[in-house]
């Protein structure tokens, strides 16, 4: 009780290091925050991959298509329960700079496979009833003011032309980390159009998303299905949507990286500075250290005191830095919108935040205090004064 | 020597042949060569000597804030030079009231918590802690300024709180390194007619290191100290 009077006391003694240390340590375990958050923005994907969903495509290249036929035989696959499709579609909403997925799916099968995507049940109908519907996340709704019978029109670039589409549903996430910015609309449509316009490429999935019944035998599964299609013209190549994600983001590593790097040299920048404001205080009070080390106290509660004061400033840094992560990301998501959809200050984030936190205190308090506890009583006396 | 001797009680305070040297870069200082010193229970005693003559030396020596080259210190018959780190700081928060020259009292504490601090090693509930600091503070004259911090105090009064710190463990004994070399010449005789008072009436000893005879005056043993030797007189 008594300690802790006097390290909140010794706290406030320095106001104003004591504040820009603070102030600092807040900075620094904000951007820390923020930079882990925009990393697992940029994994969203990946962290909502289903470990019972697998991911067939063209083993060329995801540029290649597969005949649709191919859905049937990966249903008879020994493991398999389910089985989609689905096709990149592209195209341009209103001007380039509105990024948001646009892809065609198999309407029948395809919210089955996927009950993260929440779509109200007559909604679901609406979308089977009628060729041209489609179904948009509740994050795009939001942005672009759709109602639902909105006609929303695409300029279409994989597949040129005109499109025009009629929203007819909207989904919500099951949870935070699903992404609601999607638009979906249906493979049959598509492929009519391509009939009439390019016929060679109709008939065509872009990629299966395969549901097995036990996550287990995913390897399994994978091989029997690429086996299946093997020395085929369009060879397979089968995956867990897991690696499928990665293989997206894996482009990208060396950005995410540099990210992971910054925002530790931040945290070894805001250590520098808290140790050295640790040094100056523990410096000015040595003579303090030597009489409270004179009245009989020990070296632990030295380093009690010493310890205890670092980890205040660094505690009230690191609480107001995480507390202002939330109106920030709050920011960013708004201003990122599509482009990471899934923009939230996660647990893991903020208990990385709170470990940081604490270290940096902990660590700060180790020099002062080990000088603290050697420092010579008599020595230190005669140098007051 | 003989004089301590010949008293029937075992003295309270004997530093038998006790050498101390600091090394100064290549140079070896002795500052106290083969010191003997016995003090009775219950006196006073004045330490004077010329600057840099070991008066500080020897009395934390004695007060066991430091360590001795030679020789034994057995403070009311323990020898504090066989204690270990911990032990003998242990037995200082038992033993030992301090009083410095500036004071030294800790400045984010109030008087009264300043008092309060040592007793923070005894495992007395906080009631009793503060009851005895209340006491103490009495004692020294100041009940109605307990709340105050050291810097809204004048030097007097901090040298007040000082001693009420000191005593407030009820130390077997009191070392005070030039008490009054701080204060003005009225505050100076408070604190001497309190540390008079803490001897006579409550029969603490006191050792006391000055270069003010005046000082000294109030203590009724006077001892010198000069190039590392002792010598007697009596006041
Ligand atoms: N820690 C130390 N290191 C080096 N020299 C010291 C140290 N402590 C004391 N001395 C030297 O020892 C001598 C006696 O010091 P001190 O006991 O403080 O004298 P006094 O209190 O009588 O003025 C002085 O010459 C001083 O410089
Ligand atoms: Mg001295």
């Amino acid at each position: 009780m008594e300690l802790i009077k006097l390290i909140v006391r010794n706290t406030g003694r320095h106001r104003l290091r004591s504040v820009l240390t603070i102030l600092g340590m807040a900075v620094a375990i904000l951007a820390f925050c923020l930079l882990r958050t925009v990393v697992d923005a940029w994994y969203a994907g990946v962290a909502g991959a289903s470990p019972n969903r697998l991911v067939t495509r063209n083993a060329v290249s995801l540029i290649f298509p597969m005949p649709i036929s191919y859905k049937q035989k990966i249903l008879q696959v020994p493991g398999v329960s389910k089985v989609t499709y689905a096709n990149w579609f592209g195209g341009v909403y209103v001007d380039e700079k509105q990024f948001f997925p646009r892809m065609a799916v198999g309407a029948e099968s395809f919210f089955d496979l996927f009950p993260e995507f929440i779509v109200p049940p007559d909604q679901l109908r609406a979308f089977m009833n009628q060729r041209n519907a489609c179904i948009a996340g509740r994050k795009l709704i939001d942005k672009y003011g759709w109602k639902i019978g909105d006609a929303i029109p695409l300029t279409g670039n994989i597949y040129p032309g005109e499109w025009r589409f009629v929203l007819r549903g909207i989904y919500r996430g099951a949870s935070k980390s699903t992404d609601e910015t999607q638009f979906f609309f249906r493979w049959d449509y598509l492929d009519e159009a391509l009939k009439k316009t390019s016929p060679f490429r109709s008939g065509q999935a872009g990629w299966y998303v395969v549901q097995i019944e036990n996550p287990v035998e995913s390897q399994d599964v994978s091989q029997a299905i690429d086996a299946l299609f093997k020395n085929s013209s369009a060879e397979t190549l089968t995956e867990t949507e897991k690696a499928f994600q990665l293989g997206f983001v894996a482009m990208t590593d060396a950005i995410v990286i540099s990210i992971r790097i910054v925002s530790f040299v931040v945290i070894g920048v805001i250590l520098m500075v808290l140790a050295n404001t640790m040094a100056m205080t523990a410096r000015d009070r040595m003579s303090e250290y030597a009489v409270l080390k004179t009245l009989g106290f020990g070296n632990t509660f030295l380093f009690l005191l010493i310890a205890g004061e670092s980890i205040t400033i660094a505690m009230c840094g690191g609480i107001l830095g995480m507390g202002l992560t939330f109106p920030t990301a709050a920011v960013f998501s708004k201003e990122l919108g599509t482009l990471l959809p899934i923009f939230h200050v996660g647990w893991v984030t903020l208990l990385m935040g709170s470990g940081v936190t604490v270290g940096i205190g902990l660590l700060s308090a180790l020099l002062p205090a080990w000088r603290a506890t050697r420092v010579e009583i008599a020595e230190a006396l005669r140098h007051i004064g | 020597m003989t004089e301590a001797r010949s008293l029937p009680e075992e003295p309270i305070v004997v530093v038998d042949r006790v050498s101390k040297s600091y090394r100064r870069g290549a140079q070896v200082v002795d500052v106290l060569r083969e010191i003997n010193l016995l003090i009775d229970r219950g006196s006073f005693v004045a330490l004077m000597g010329p600057s840099g003559s070991g008066k500080s030396t020897l009395l934390n020596l004695i007060a066991g804030i430091d360590r001795p080259d030679a020789g034994r210190l057995i403070i009311s018959g323990t020898d504090i030079t066989q204690l270990g780190e911990s032990n003998l700081a242990q037995w200082r928060t038992h033993h030992i009231g301090f009083i410095f020259q500036f004071y030294n009292l800790l400045p984010v504490l109030t008087g009264l918590e300043n008092v309060e601090l040592p007793l923070l090693l005894t495992g007395l509930s906080r009631k009793i802690r503060r009851e005895h600091a209340m006491v103490a503070l009495e004692l020294v004259g100041l009940p109605h300024r307990v709340h105050h911090y050291p810097k809204e105090l004048s030097g007097g009064e901090q040298q007040r709180v000082a001693i009420a710190r000191a005593i407030v463990t009820d130390p077997t004994l009191i070392v005070a390194d030039e008490p009054t070399g701080d204060l003005d010449k009225a505050s100076a005789t408070e604190v001497l007619t309190l540390m008079d008072q803490l001897n006579r009436e409550f029969g603490k000893t006191i050792i006391m290191v000055t270069h003010d005879p005046h000082a000294a005056e109030k203590a009724g043993i006077i001892r010198h100290l000069d190039k590392g030797v002792l010598n007697s007189d009596w006041a």
